[in-house]
């Protein structure tokens, strides 16, 4: 019954890794539900996809994937604290208004939250601006004028922000496509992925 | 949506049944009857069975048309049918006329035993669990041991919803729409003015207008017109009528000047022709008195510990009488429960009765929950 789509985006492993088997999951923006089914396959995760747009909405339905409609400009009102194991949010966090709210409902909500998203601070995107141009890339494939992203950030740039809100991160991993960066990856990653916690104190 | 047919003529059948059924009330009807009807095939495995319960002044007759009436299409047709999104080449669908329904299943206008009489005012208070329970009588009747969904909108809905917490056994899906866990006070004032209209209704005598050849055919009127006020969106009204009037500028008496007015009396008159007024009564007192919480200290949550289907619960942005707000309520405590369960919040400009319409999200997003429900 379950099928997955053809093109796994590679974040997907990394998330899978951070996932124990059977856990809780909450999924932010989560399209056609593609990931939910992938760690429910991967790792018997069980969970809920959030959605905002109808179509995302009856993809998931159509993928027998549990999803809700909601706002996320709204939070996460009406959920619990500490529900999910895991609050995950996909390369969704840049086209969200309320970043402060979202990270700090995430972790309300998830023992740990899981965030990826598409790094403003990699070289070609640098390039793109000094010779005058906002970047169009594999990770920001729209042009300015259309794109649905609202926030843009490097991940030098998140990290102050968790700094700030007492966010612990927990581990991270960044990529070129699929090419692992170690080194320097505000400059050379194009897509960042972290696994986030509250602060103890 | 995709193209699709209709499930063609259709009859009405009757099961009855001689064990009594204990009501909520306190009360106990001896023997009763159910009028029924049914769409598509029940498979081998009797596994492919999906109930359609109706909400306040609907009835069995969900799909399809009456061979001496072809205007009579059935109030769910939109839905229900080959290739429709609850699909009877598929699935074996079952519409049933509930207890205390003027639809010809036992209620006020049925023969009391007991005087020889109609029931009339007499007919004991039945609520959604007693419908429920009467419900599962016919499923076992008809050999269902297991329904694969049981589906409704709004006080159908509430029908749906008591069925997971009553036979959770019995049923794999609950498919809850534009309902509500329990009415607001809003809510109830409404009805309890459309019962006052009823109630007062010099024709009613009690009850038993029956014996005196007349129907509070006042009463009727108001209450339906009350009751259409809350199903439409106040855009929506604005929309279809406007500040329209039926002539040129005011006439300055009581009679028929603004669209509005036209529409609301039509809406009544048509209503009181075929509608019973113990029917809506009963009705809306077991709209009020639903509340699964209410044995939990409110605690919908707690209310909701031992379902164990699947849910799929949709509500409609612009309806004001069940808004999403308490469909919402529904999903979270289904969460604290870790419930499966989707919920579709469509756009609809429709009001409350946006559940009839054919939105195509709506009806797509229903196909697809339907599609994969595996029998």
């Amino acid at each position: 019954m379950v099928r997955l789509t053809d093109n796994i985006r590679f974040d997907f492993d990394v998330i899978a890794r951070w996932i124990a088997p059977g856990e809780r999951v909450l999924d932010l923006g989560c399209g056609d539900g593609d990931l939910l089914m992938y760690l429910a396959e991967a790792r018997e995760a069980k969970g809920y996809g959030i959605e905002h747009n109808i179509d995302h909405v009856v993809a998931c339905i159509k993928n027998n994937v549990n999803v809700l409609k909601i706002d996320l400009e709204q939070g996460l009102a009406g959920f619990e604290d500490g529900q999910f194991d895991h609050v995950i949010m996909s390369l969704s966090l840049q086209a969200v208004q309320n970043t402060e709210g979202i990270l700090t409902e995430m972790l309300r909500v998830g023992r740990e939250a899981v965030v990826s998203f598409p790094n403003f601070g990699y070289w070609r995107h640098r390039v793109s601006i000094n010779e005058g141009h906002m970047p169009v890339s594999d990770s920001l494939p729209h042009q300015w004028y259309n794109t649905p992203n609202v926030r843009f950030f490097t991940m030098a740039d998140f990290e102050q922000l968790c700094e700030k809100r007492g966010i612990v991160v927990n581990e991270r991993v960044a990529f070129d496509d699929d090419r692992e960066i170690t080194i320097d990856p505000n400059n050379y990653a194009s897509v960042a992925i972290y696994r986030l916690g509250r602060s103890r104190s | 949506m995709t193209s699709s047919g209709s499930v063609g003529v259709v009859e009405p059948r009757r099961a009855r049944f001689d064990q009594p059924l204990a009501l909520r009330s306190g009360g106990l009807l001896p023997q009763y009857e159910l009028v029924y009807e049914t769409y598509g095939t029940l498979n081998a495995a009797h596994s492919n069975a999906v109930l359609v319960c109706h909400a306040l002044s609907g009835s069995h007759h969900v799909a399809g048309i009456y061979a001496d009436g072809l205007n009579n299409l059935g109030w769910w047709d939109n839905l229900v049918g080959p290739g429709k999104p609850l699909d009877t080449d598929k699935f074996f669908v079952i519409g049933v006329n509930n207890l205390g329904g003027c639809y010809g299943s036992t209620g006020s206008m049925s023969l009391n035993p007991a005087s020889g009489k109609p029931w009339g005012a007499d007919f004991p208070f039945v609520t959604v669990e007693d419908w429920v329970d009467a419900q599962a009588q016919l499923a076992s009747q008809l050999g269902i041991e297991q329904f694969a969904a049981v589906l409704g909108g709004s006080l159908g809905g509430m029908q749906a919803l008591a069925w997971t917490l009553r036979h959770p056994a019995r049923v794999r899906h609950g498919m809850i729409i534009a309902a509500a866990p329990k009415l607001s006070a809003q809510n109830i004032a409404f009805n309890e003015v459309a019962r006052q209209a009823i109630l007062s209704d010099p024709d009613f005598h009690g009850g038993h207008y029956y014996e005196h050849g007349v129907v509070p055919v006042r009463g009727l009127r108001l209450a339906r017109m009350i009751g259409h006020i809350t199903y439409l969106s106040d855009d929506q009204m604005a929309e279809k009528f406007g500040r329209r009037l039926r002539h040129q500028g005011p006439q300055y008496h009581y009679g028929v000047e603004f669209e509005i007015e036209s529409y609301l009396r039509h809406q009544g008159d048509k209503f009181a022709t075929y509608f019973d007024a113990n029917t809506y009564l009963l009705a809306t007192k077991a709209l009020d008195y639903f509340d699964p919480a209410f044995e939990y200290d409110g605690d919908l949550a707690a209310a909701f510990a031992t379902a164990r289907a699947k849910f799929f619960v949709a509500s409609f942005t612009t309806d004001w009488r069940f808004s999403p707000e308490r469909s919402r309520e529904l999903v979270f405590a289904l969460m604290h429960n870790r419930c499966e369960v989707s919920y579709a919040e469509l756009d609809c400009a429709a009001g409350h009765d946006s559940f009839l319409l054919d939105d195509p999200h709506y009806h797509a997003a229903l196909a697809a929950y339907f599609d994969n429900i595996e029998v």
